[in-house]
């Protein structure tokens, strides 16, 4: 009877909780509702088949209970009702699947008129591309990539020349423009995750997947990696920016072409560099700047300091070995080896 | 029945040393001891080091937990669950104990074979668990070792623990090969006389089906883990393309990623079965014993057993709808997976149409049977969200998931393990399990793992990703997210303690326990009629048992006792004619 009363409040609880909860879904930036629909469709015939179980069940514990006297039935089987059952499952799995394969029908083609973006993954970093007037983006390869080119684009493809480059973690694009997001890797697997936007796909190293979505909402949100890329994984974080489409105009035009890059002389400060360096590099993943701890030694006075290995050993950090961590023994069996 | 025939002519040769007894045994049913304490105590590890994951997600710096080491703890933590507990807990404990008693063998068809599994499976083992003290640790690359990252810089552990991961699964899978050959062969050649095949109870279905499973999606990890071996040692480049790491452009080229992902899941999906099949099979043994009352639709539940085995190898893509695969896969994928929810469905409604009309008694055994239902039907429900594909999208890679498979294929499972230990603890050492502790440790194991898991669910829905070592600065993350996760850490860590009871019980029951007698719980299946408790070498004495009627045969009308065992015959109980049945 315990254990009736039990599981009779565990469900009621649960069902409460469904609603009141304050985990819900963060809000939705893009044409994608149809994916929370189906979603609460889902929730309700669930729910609903979760219930008319669980109420049938808690009937049978306290109606047929042990008690001194009561005796079981004999009955081996009731095909009409396990027809039924049957019968009233497949309705229910059939509310589920038919709506949902009539979303995914419209998840697997992208509208003509969507506009092609590219979205570069590397432990632990993001970067972007934009295809130039020509509307193409130059093909790439890994054996191009280089300090210049970090995207590995072919540079004898005219294609490629007008493309425009976001080094940083942040990309912009315009509102009601429905996005052709061109997903490519040049390390491991990634996973381009932005909550709002509902739709994502997995980078993959040697080709190019995709997923389409329409930004709608004006706003900054977070572009994290949903795939599991390392120990920095947790640390490649991005942001999206929807911004109105002239806003998104001159953002883009400012934004260098892959020619400017490869013929330009870079001079900023020391300074600048060595961040954008360490931005670019994805260093900023297992190194803090401030001096917090996180994977690798924090930056902030680490010049001088005295770190432990995780051997044990001592080691006072020097000029020579920040300048090369790699001629110090010990480091190469301890840490992971930098770029 | 050949066999039983010619097993009966053979004289019986029991062991006298106290090695070839207890250490050294052919004997199924030490063999399944062993089987299950290797796996009890290498899944003790894996509790601990989720414990040690919680501390980090409810309570980061507590515990001096670097992300390496997260993601090290993860990977072992999901691996020795899946496989080297729960698989291993299965068949190679319930299926060496419980077949040849449930089909009225003497022992396994190949019992040296049955040896060297168990003792291959123990060096799986301990290759495995060496990974923790070599150089670099054990790896880090998530249970599923997706590569590349799982053999390239950036990954914890790609010195020495992947290899010793990938070794220790290839030994684990010639165990699981041997094992399995026996089960097949005995449950098929080894029946005694009169056990045809659906007269078998459905824990022998279970098992029996789950092990073939076994035989056929295993060769696709061996492939698989092979061939990353062979990329990772020799640079071979079946998984890994042409790519960088770390700013260093690799020699490899023209290998696939996503092959690894198919070849995986071709064999991961199954493995859910693999766990699934034998837990469906012994909870309706559990079921139709304490409720007095014949299992409903014995028929049924044997063909869904069958059907969910068949369609478990046309399914595993949905574990990759956001891959990058093919997307046109996900339209076939999603309906394969949604048509398996069918006889699943059909399993829970008969479990809970045995309850119905039934005398329930709530034993220790049936408590976990019931609180299984709950949590499987959670997590089955759970899964029609993320097999069907538009639904998986947005929640592929959130907490959700992981609430989904934790309920469905590890406290469900679990569960069952736990009634059947309960359930089966008498046959194996003739002495009863303390009722008073082994409530306790059911109700805080039972209620502690749907307090973790029901409401991890929603940090899913609000987006919370998994594989996170620390999500400090993520701004959709409410604050109330991290209180959620203290208290999962909290509840995480007292169901973790708590299993000492359990250990407890078992150590100390183990002599001091009530004498069980031979059929405490008046069973009518074969293993309960064994002429001795526990059951000696050779199980039935010189005579094998002669079945005359299926294994769920309670609650006859007119009979003075409510069961009638499998080797009882109509006249012998006093069952004039055909049986009526009530209510038809």
């Amino acid at each position: 009877m315990l254990a009736a009363i039990i599981i009779t409040l565990l469900v009621i609880a649960s069902v409460v909780f469904h609603f009141l909860n304050p985990w819900q879904q963060t809000v939705l930036a893009s044409n994608w509702g149809s994916m929370d629909e189906i979603l609460s469709i889902t929730f309700l015939v669930c729910g609903l088949f979760f219930v008319a179980i669980m109420f049938f069940f808690i009937y049978c514990l306290v109606r047929y209970r042990h008690r001194e006297g009561h005796a079981a039935h004999y009955r081996s089987h009731n095909k009409k009702l396990e027809g039924w059952l049957i019968a009233v499952t497949s309705i229910g799995i059939c509310a589920l699947l038919a709506p949902g394969l009539v979303v995914y029908g419209q998840f697997v083609k992208p509208p003509d008129n969507a506009m092609n973006v590219e979205v570069l993954g590397q432990q632990w970093r993001w970067a972007f591309r934009f295809p130039g007037n020509d509307g193409l983006l130059g093909t790439t390869s890994v054996k191009h990539i280089g300090p210049k080119n970090q995207f590995g684009i072919n540079p004898s493809d005219p294609n490629g020349q007008d493309d425009r480059l976001i080094h940083t973690n942040e990309l912009r694009l315009p509102i009601d423009q429905p996005i052709n997001f061109l997903l490519r890797s040049i390390d491991v697997l990634h996973n381009f995750y932005v909550p709002q936007l509902r739709s994502k796909m997995d980078l993959i190293p040697g080709i190019v997947t995709s997923f389409w979505a329409t930004p709608t909402l004006i706003g900054r949100y977070e572009a994290l990696c949903a795939e599991l890329c390392g120990v920095g994984h947790y640390n490649m974080r991005g942001h999206l920016v929807i911004v109105s489409q002239p806003e998104f105009d001159i953002w883009l035009s400012q934004q260098p072409t892959f020619s400017e890059i490869i013929t330009s002389n870079t001079n900023d400060g020391l300074a600048e560099q060595g961040q954008q360096l360490a931005q670019n590099r994805g260093c900023i993943a297992c190194h803090s700047v401030d001096g917090s701890k996180s994977l690798g030694p924090g930056w902030l006075g680490l010049y001088g300091k005295t770190e432990t290995l995780s051997d044990g050993t001592t080691l006072s950090v020097d000029a020579p070995i920040l300048r090369n961590p790699l001629s110090i023994p010990q480091l190469k069996s301890c840490v992971i080896i930098h770029p | 029945m050949a066999y039983a025939e010619d097993a009966e002519r053979q004289v019986l040769h029991e062991p006298k040393s106290y090695w070839t007894k207890y250490v050294w045994s052919q004997d199924h049913k030490v063999i399944a001891i062993q089987y299950s304490l290797t796996a009890i105590a290498v899944g003790l590890v894996a509790l601990v080091l989720s414990g040690l994951m919680r501390m980090q997600l409810g309570f980061p710096g507590v515990l001096d937990i670097n992300a390496s080491e997260y993601y090290q703890y993860m990977t072992m933590h999901g691996m020795i669950m899946v496989i080297y507990l729960l698989t291993a807990l299965f068949l190679g404990g319930f299926g060496n104990y419980l077949i040849p008693l449930m089909v009225g063998a003497r022992d396994m068809v190949f019992p040296f074979v049955n040896m060297l599994s168990y003792w291959v499976y123990l060096l799986s083992v301990l290759i495995l668990i060496s990974s923790f003290f070599v150089p670099g640790g054990p790896t880090g690359a998530g249970w599923t070792l997706y590569p590349p990252q799982s053999i390239s810089q950036g990954t914890p552990g790609t010195e020495w623990g992947i290899i010793l991961m990938l070794v220790s699964l290839i030994f684990f899978i010639v165990a699981a090969t041997m094992g399995g050959l026996n089960y097949v062969t005995t449950v098929l050649q080894a029946r005694t006389h009169g056990m045809t095949l659906m007269r078998m109870p459905l824990s022998v279905w279970g098992i029996f089906t789950a092990t073939i499973l076994a035989l056929l999606a295993f060769p696709a990890l061996f492939v698989s883990g092979v061939m990353m071996l062979l990329d990772k040692t020799i640079g071979t480049s079946f998984f890994m393309p042409e790519m960088m790491s770390l700013g260093q452009q690799m020699s490899h080229s023209g290998g696939s990623p996503v092959l690894f992902q198919h070849l995986f899941w071709f064999f991961g999906h199954p493995e859910v079965y693999i766990v699934a099949l034998p837990a469906f099979g012994i909870i309706s043994d559990i079921i139709s014993v304490h409720a007095r009352k014949i299992i409903f639709g014995y028929k049924m539940m044997v063909w869904a057993i069958v059907v969910i085995g068949g369609l478990s190898f046309v399914v595993w893509a949905h574990h990759m709808y956001i891959s990058g695969m093919n997307p046109y896969f996900g339209f076939f994928f999603a309906t394969t997976t949604l048509i398996i929810a069918v006889p699943t469905a059909l399993k829970v409604y008969n479990w809970i149409l045995t309850l119905w009309k039934g005398d329930i008694h709530f034993t220790v055994p049936m408590l976990f049977a019931l609180a299984f239902i709950l949590t499987f039907l959670v997590g089955g429900l759970t899964g029609l969200f993320l097999g069907n594909v538009v639904v998986d999208i947005p929640l592929s890679d959130t907490y959700f998931v992981v609430a989904h498979f934790h309920m469905v294929m590890g406290v469900a499972p679990i569960l069952v393990i736990f009634g059947a230990i309960y359930h089966w603890y008498p046959k194996m050492t003739g002495r009863m399990l303390n009722d008073t502790i082994g409530k306790l440790h059911f109700w805080i194991t039972f209620l502690g793992t749907y307090l973790i898991y029901f409401p991890m669910h929603y940090l899913g829905i609000q987006g919370m990703p998994r594989r996170y070592f620390s999500f400090e600065g993520i701004e959709f993350i409410s604050q109330s997210a991290y209180t959620l996760n203290q208290f999962i850490t909290v509840v995480a860590i007292v169901v973790g303690i708590s299993q000492i009871l359990f250990i407890y019980n078992l150590i100390h029951s183990f002599t001091k326990g009530k004498p069980s007698g031979n059929n405490p719980w008046k069973a009518a299946s074969l293993e309960w009629c064994t002429p001795d408790t526990p059951p000696h070498h050779g199980n039935w004495g010189p005579k094998l048992p002669v079945v005359y009627r299926g294994a769920y045969d309670y609650s006859i009308p007119g009979l003075a006792d409510d069961f009638v065992s499998q080797t009882s015959t109509n006249t012998s109980v006093g069952i004039v004619g055909d049986i009526q049945e009530e209510g038809s």
